[in-house]
């Protein structure tokens, strides 16, 4: 079996993935940001098409593509008709044939549909093809509560995916990573599911890190460092540990913040680094907790970092419910107080 | 057989129903009381109640996302559909639902699910029960243009076909998926089309004519409850407002296309009709109208004035039998 994929370098660095274009404004809401990402890569390789639910002339239900059916055609930017199986279907056959299609799924919940498509073709074909086809995929989910919204729109089902050998799983929670992570993601010849945290659409950021060159994909990023105790987050929980840091620094406590940006797979070197200085650590996902990523992490830091653990490590996260109509939702979200209960909890040893 | 003028004036009152419950949803919506999105009826209530109508209040019925009307039409109560918009304890389903997710068991409706054809084979596996335990229940399932591109709706299909359930796929077809036009998406111009494809009748209908829609579902309920399978009919519609409760986007619709099905109103058109065939006077059509906004006043009284869940109800009914709470730290 043979493909017509040209050969890449190294997909883990993308040299090349800074804004084009005009010199970047100081600050960028995180979708405008995932917009610009989305420009750039179309705008550096033809291979690379949108596939999605109202994508074009509406520019997707949050407009993170906006403008980009305009500018590239409707045979780049694809309306797809209702049909998530169909749409991650598709990509599969496009990649076999040396496209990078980038396939927006409008909410969260929409992915079960496509589940199928995803576990049992889209995460093994390289595999099951010995190495032959590439699947260079990339599955856009806006995901996590927050906006108002019912079940369905609000759910982070992220870890049936990191159960799933063979696809990657990013997640940024600031402008910059938005559109750094999204441009590795579509340069990357592996599948990646690209968790996009929509109750922080809206928050504004500069849209270039400030490392040079870009820190690889995989790579955690230490948010704040401190020197007490490690909070573990991602996505739209970033920002609510970053709260918490400040609150307890305001008490005497140096709360480390770990942003994971890569779910799968993690940067166990920079989790093991972090908790073997603090000794704590305590992991915030908006996701049910019971089997979420949180229980991988504690158990993988307490075999590789058991002799340096002060207490064992905590989780906070979605209560054993399915997401509560919209009502209730601020008391399922991980917020501040809970965060800062946990890491009170991590001090009682 | 042409309908009593009791039952066209039911037909009316049902209708009206429908549109005036929409209006104040989106009232309370604007207000800001109803949380999440809600996604309205207004136009379609010619198919749904025209469809409602021509099964029993024991026939099992599901929804989609688009589905406040669905239950008006088979008759439900109006005040727990709306004190379940929101979200209070005194809802169809206790306020953990929300729009999008009502069942109203007491008219036989099975349930809605936001997700998009999710509700096409759970309508064959309940027909299925049905002609098991035989009993004479069919099963009327509402879906859109939109869902009849999802696997969900050929799966759903072939199975009552092959197994010659009792069940009537009443597609309503309001020519858009979101913003996207089933032109454009949908392979054939008509969807009943696809009928043809489970070797199974397929039908179109002018879904702004209710009495038209009866008539129709009727054939496909006399069909399903003699034995001979499902029906595929589809009720070509629109709906008038945004896809979802602010979503302001028009750019995907013509004014004058809106215009034209605007004309078509069928709640205008139905009471026209019903007073030039002298079936309700002008003042007897008041009257049901001046019912009709009463009925729906006191449903949000009662909704506003219901009590919330208590947070700990969310655990509620997650099993059958309580299991020890786990917590989430
Ligand atoms: C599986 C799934 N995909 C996408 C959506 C988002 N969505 C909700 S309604 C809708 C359009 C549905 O169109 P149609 O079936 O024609 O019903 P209509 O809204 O026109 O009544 C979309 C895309 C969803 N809820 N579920
Ligand atoms: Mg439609």
């Amino acid at each position: 079996m043979t493909t017509t994929h040209t050969p890449r370098p190294s997909t883990l660095l993308v040299p090349e993935a800074r804004p084009a274009a005009e010199p970047a404004p100081a600050s960028v809401p995180l979708a405008r940001a995932l917009g610009a990402g989305l420009r750039d890569a179309m705008a550096a390789d033809p291979k690379v098409v949108l596939l999605g639910e109202d994508v074009g002339r509406l520019g997707g239900v949050f407009r993170v593509t906006d403008g980009l059916q305009e500018e590239f055609g409707e045979a780049r930017v694809i309306d797809s008709p209702l049909s998530e199986s169909g749409i991650v279907g598709a990509a599969i056959g496009l990649a076999m044939r040396g496209y990078r299609p980038v396939c927006e799924i409008q909410f969260d919940g929409f992915v079960y549909p496509a589940f199928d498509q995803i576990v049992t073709q889209l995460s093994r074909l390289h595999q099951r093809s010995a190495g032959h086809l590439r699947m260079a995929v990339t599955i856009r989910i806006p995901y996590g509560g927050g906006i108002h919204a019912v079940e369905h729109h609000s759910e982070s089902p992220e870890a049936y995916f990191a159960h799933t050998p063979g696809l990657r799983l990013l997640t940024p929670s600031t402008s910059a990573d938005a559109y750094l992570l999204l441009r590795q993601a579509i340069a990357c010849d592996d599948p990646v599911i690209f968790f996009e945290p929509k109750r922080r659409y809206w928050e504004r950021g500069p849209l270039t890190a400030p490392e040079d060159p870009p820190p690889p994909m995989e790579r955690a990023r230490v948010a704040r460092p401190g020197t007490d105790v490690t909070l573990i987050a991602y996505g739209p929980t970033v920002r609510t540990c970053l709260d918490a840091a400040s609150a307890a620094a305001a008490d005497g406590r140096s709360v480390e913040v770990v942003d994971l940006r890569s779910l799968a797979p993690l940067d166990w070197p920079t989790l093991a680094d972090s908790v073997r200085r603090t000794g704590r650590a305590v992991v915030v996902h908006e996701a049910v907790v019971t089997a979420g990523l949180g229980a991988e992490i504690a158990a993988r830091l307490t075999e590789e970092c058991f002799y340096h653990l002060e207490a064992p490590v905590g989780r906070v996260g979605g209560y054993h419910a399915p997401y509560p109509a919209a009502r209730l939702e601020q008391e399922y979200l991980p917020d501040l107080d809970r965060v800062l209960d946990a890491v009170d909890r991590a001090f009682r040893y | 057989m042409a309908l009593s003028p009791e039952v066209l004036a039911e037909m009316y009152r049902r209708m009206l129903r429908i549109r005036l419950f929409e209006e104040s949803a989106q009232a309370l919506k604007t207000e800001g009381v109803i949380p999440g999105s809600i996604h309205l009826s207004i136009g379609q209530e010619a198919e749904i109640v025209g469809a409602c109508m021509a099964v029993e209040r024991r026939d099992y019925m599901l929804g989609n996302h688009r589905s406040h009307g669905h239950p008006i039409g088979k008759g439900a109560a109006l005040a727990p559909l709306m004190a379940e918009l929101l979200g209070r304890r005194t809802g169809v389903n206790q306020g953990k639902g929300g729009s999008m997710h009502l069942a109203d068991f007491s008219v036989g409706s099975l349930g809605e699910s936001s997700i998009v054809g999710s509700g096409i084979p759970v309508a064959a596996g309940a027909a299925l029960a049905a002609q098991l335990r035989g009993e004479d229940r069919v099963c009327l399932c509402f879906f859109g243009d939109g869902a009849s591109n999802e696997g969900m709706f050929h799966e759903g299909l072939n199975l009552a076909a092959i197994w010659h359930l009792p069940v009537i796929y009443l597609c309503e077809n309001n020519g858009y998926g979101a913003t996207t036009s089933a032109r454009e998406v949908v392979a054939v111009t008509d969807i009943a089309d696809r009928a043809a494809g489970y070797g199974i009748p397929g039908e179109i209908v002018d879904g702004q004519d209710v009495v038209a829609v009866h008539e129709v579902v009727t054939r496909a309920v006399e069909r399903a409850r003699r034995g001979e399978g499902p029906t595929l009919v589809e009720a070509k519609t629109y709906r008038y407002d945004n896809h979802a409760f602010g979503l302001h986007i028009e750019n995907y619709r013509t004014t004058e296309e809106r215009e034209q099905w605007l004309r078509r109103d069928p709640i205008p058109l139905l009471r026209d009709r019903l007073v030039a065939d002298g079936v309700l006077s002008d003042d007897a059509a008041k009257t049901v109208e001046d019912e009709a906004r009463a009925e729906v006043a006191a449903a949000v009284d009662f909704a506003r004035t219901s009590p919330f869940p208590e947070p700990a109800e969310a655990f509620d009914h997650l099993f059958t039998v309580p299991l020890p709470a786990r917590t989430a730290g």
